[in-house]
């Protein structure tokens, strides 16, 4: 019986392994179909910027559902927001579902982790709120829909100095190279306004981390103008909130990765007042594609879009457009037309990307008001 | 020299908010790893999934309060009577069965009960980071001078010494408490001896995961994200501080958690430079513990007789 037993068990597994093989052959090479990869992170710490993202990616694909006559298929995959998960998953997108464009991530760390894969597969990347130059820089295969962090850092620098700030302590999420990566560009543009001695501190945590009191207690002996914060939306505001609590009140300034809703619901009142810099807001919202995104986006989803979902509506677009430009559904024909996309209309403007394959682009600064994001002031790119 | 700036330019206020920190801190380890260490006191095993029982105490509270606006104090005894619940049925499943088997088995299966609950966590709740609810009675700050306290901050020790107390009078005075002991001393004997070793552990099961109920609400009071893997760092560290206390002791355990919590604050208040590596200080003291006394601090010396 127990013999039987096992070479049942066997069987049903050979069996099941054969299905498995055979099916992804089969409907791979469907001509009528394009396919574009979706790389964000749904789950984990990041699970809440990512889905925004995808958000964004699926409008613009309901919106814009066909190009050069074929349906585009979105093929999603979760990056679980791992570094080492990421460059897997990318692999997977490229090698076993065979997609011709990919769209992510939010997070520049998990960018770059599949930066190589991309690369020696010569299939386009389309980054879309990773904002780290080395997502670009020496990539041909990789873009981006937003802005680049030592343009946010500047922008958030001249708005701490334009708004009496002399002295400021940096707190980075040293795990993260986004965060790394602004507080450094922020430090440079600050130092560059108000002398080498401006920046009092800069104080290290790591992803995950709960209890920020022992930095804050040293940061608050300091009495620092402002606070520069860039990190991850929990962390970020479980931090403001103890910053509070201990009795500091000076205000706080991050970037782009606040803009989420955990980001106001974890740090209620406390984080009332903060400001950081992002890449869109209805305010400025002119072409026609941002308000075709906007009405669609409050028929579906209810309540404000974020920028994270603006600019992943862009980086669809950016991948349609550069396909349509080519006329060919080859990788390497696809990415050279993106890396000559010129004045393309999206949701947060016209796009034109530069040599590295950055957009030139102005930044929002958005505040917390009573209980949601309000937009204070646009700088845009001389 | 810049390496001690922190340490000469420290104010006194300043000194002595990083003590309060600490102290809060270190009595929330206190209270997790007091159930770490109660459970491998009796069942010589170390509950993995402990970290991870907190986590679901959290979720609980959580959908009690903000889901079903349930009042706090109703929601917080409910939180502990459904953690207990959970950890008796994890034991009853993960570990029950496996009670004649060798030591590791029991182990392995622990970590996978904490894979399962992260997991169902992560798929029940989403991996979004949640608010644990605001109990303003308890979040409220208090000034004493120019040291800032969150009331719960005050709360935390003292319910962590009555739980320390509560506990010793059970485990030492109660005819529970001496079933207990006796299966902790020989569970064979005390099987015989006609001691219902099924009742005893998922007694102590219950009550494990009772604290860590507490210690999650705590937990959730005093920072407020909630996610499905909150109970990782805590679980380890928590573990550690069993461990140096001495596992199996309960007092050693509440020891180990004050030394890693302020031990935790206080490198970082000192050397701030060093501030991205506070975790390192708890696996650094793991290291040197079990290098030098691996019993721990209060533990007992064990030697094997042949």
């Amino acid at each position: 019986m127990k013999k039987l037993m096992s070479v049942l068990l066997v069987s049903a597994l050979a069996v099941g392994v054969l299905t498995g093989c055979g099916g992804t052959k089969k409907d791979a090479e469907k001509s009528d179909v394009i396919k574009i990869g979706v790389f964000l992170p749904l789950t984990g710490d990041n699970a809440a910027g990512g889905e925004l993202e995808l958000r964004g990616i699926k409008l613009a694909n309901k919106l814009h559902p066909e190009v050069l006559g074929k349906k585009v298929e979105l093929v999603i995959a979760d990056n679980k927001s791992d570094k080492a998960e990421a460059a897997s998953v990318a692999a997977r997108l490229i090698e076993r579902d065979k997609v011709k464009v990919i769209l992510g991530s939010y997070g520049s760390s998990l960018s770059m982790a599949a930066g190589n894969i991309v690369k020696t597969s010569k299939v386009p990347a389309i980054g879309t709120s990773c904002t780290n130059p080395q997502v670009t820089a020496n990539n041909d295969y990789y873009f981006r829909a937003c802005f680049i962090d030592p343009f946010q850092g500047t922008v958030m620098a001249n708005y701490a100095f334009k708004n009496g700030a002399r002295k400021v302590a940096i707190i980075q999420e040293v795990s993260n190279d986004y965060a790394v990566g602004l507080a450094k560009f922020f430090k440079d543009a600050f130092i560059k306004l108000a002398g080498p001695d401006s920046v009092i501190e800069v104080a290290n945590y790591q992803t995950g981390d709960k209890d920020f009191s022992a930095i804050l207690t040293n940061i608050k002996a300091m009495n620092p103008d402002a606070i520069f914060a860039p990190g991850n939306f929990t962390e970020s505001a479980l931090l403001i909130k103890q910053a509070r609590q201990l009795g500091i009140t000076a205000p706080f300034l991050g970037g782009d990765t606040w803009e989420t809703q955990e980001f106001i619901s974890v740090g209620g009142a406390d984080v009332e007042g903060v400001a950081f810099s992002t890449a869109f807001d209805r305010e400025k919202a002119t072409t026609a594609e941002a308000k075709k995104f906007l009405d669609e986006y409050v028929k579906e989803y209810k309540g404000e879009p974020s920028a994270l979902s603006a600019l992943a509506y862009d980086a669809y677009l950016i991948a349609i457009d550069g396909i349509k430009r080519a006329n060919s559904t080859d990788s390497v024909k696809i990415r050279d037309a993106i890396a000559t996309t010129k004045d393309m209309e999206g949701v947060t403007g016209k796009t034109t990307l530069d040599k590295n394959g950055d957009p030139i682009k102005g930044a929002v600064i958005k505040t917390v008001k009573d209980g949601k994001f309000k937009y204070i002031d646009f700088v845009d790119v001389k | 020299m810049e390496f001690f700036q922190g340490l000469l330019n420290m104010s006194g206020a300043s000194f002595a908010q990083h003590m309060v920190n600490g102290i809060s801190l270190g009595s929330l380890y206190a209270l997790i790893a007091i159930g770490y260490t109660m459970v491998y006191g009796i069942l010589l095993m170390i509950n993995f999934a402990h970290g991870d029982i907190v986590m679901m105490a959290c979720y609980f509270a959580y959908f009690g309060i903000t889901i079903f606006h349930v009042p706090w104090y109703f929601t917080f005894i409910g939180v502990i009577v459904a953690t207990a619940l959970l950890g008796a049925v994890i034991e009853r499943m993960a570990y029950r069965p496996l009670r004649d088997a060798p030591k590791n088995s029991v182990l392995i299966s622990a970590i996978g009960a904490s894979f399962l609950l992260e997991n169902l966590a992560n798929y029940l709740f989403s991996g979004r980071p949640m608010s644990f609810p605001d109990i303003p009675l308890l979040s409220q700050n208090i000034a004493v001078g120019s040291i800032k306290i969150q009331a719960i901050s005050l709360v935390i020790p003292v319910i962590t010494v009555i739980s320390l107390l509560v506990l010793l009078h059970i485990v030492n005075h109660t005819k529970t408490g001496m079933a207990m002991r006796a299966v902790s001393k020989d569970y064979e004997i005390a099987r015989v001896m006609g001691i219902n070793i099924d009742n005893i552990i998922s007694m102590t099961f219950i009550i494990g995961s009772a604290l860590a109920a507490i210690g999650a609400i705590m937990w959730g009071i005093r920072y407020p994200g909630i996610t499905p893997y909150l109970g990782v760092m805590p679980g380890l560290k928590c573990f550690i501080a069993a461990v140096i206390g001495g596992i199996g002791n309960i007092k050693g355990a509440v020891l180990g958690g004050f030394i890693l919590g302020l031990g935790e604050i206080l490198i970082v208040a000192f050397f701030p430079e060093l501030s991205g590596y506070r975790d390192a200080f708890a696996f650094i003291v793991l290291i040197i513990i079990l290098f030098y006394r691996p019993t721990g601090i209060l533990g007992e010396r064990t030697t094997e007789k042949v």
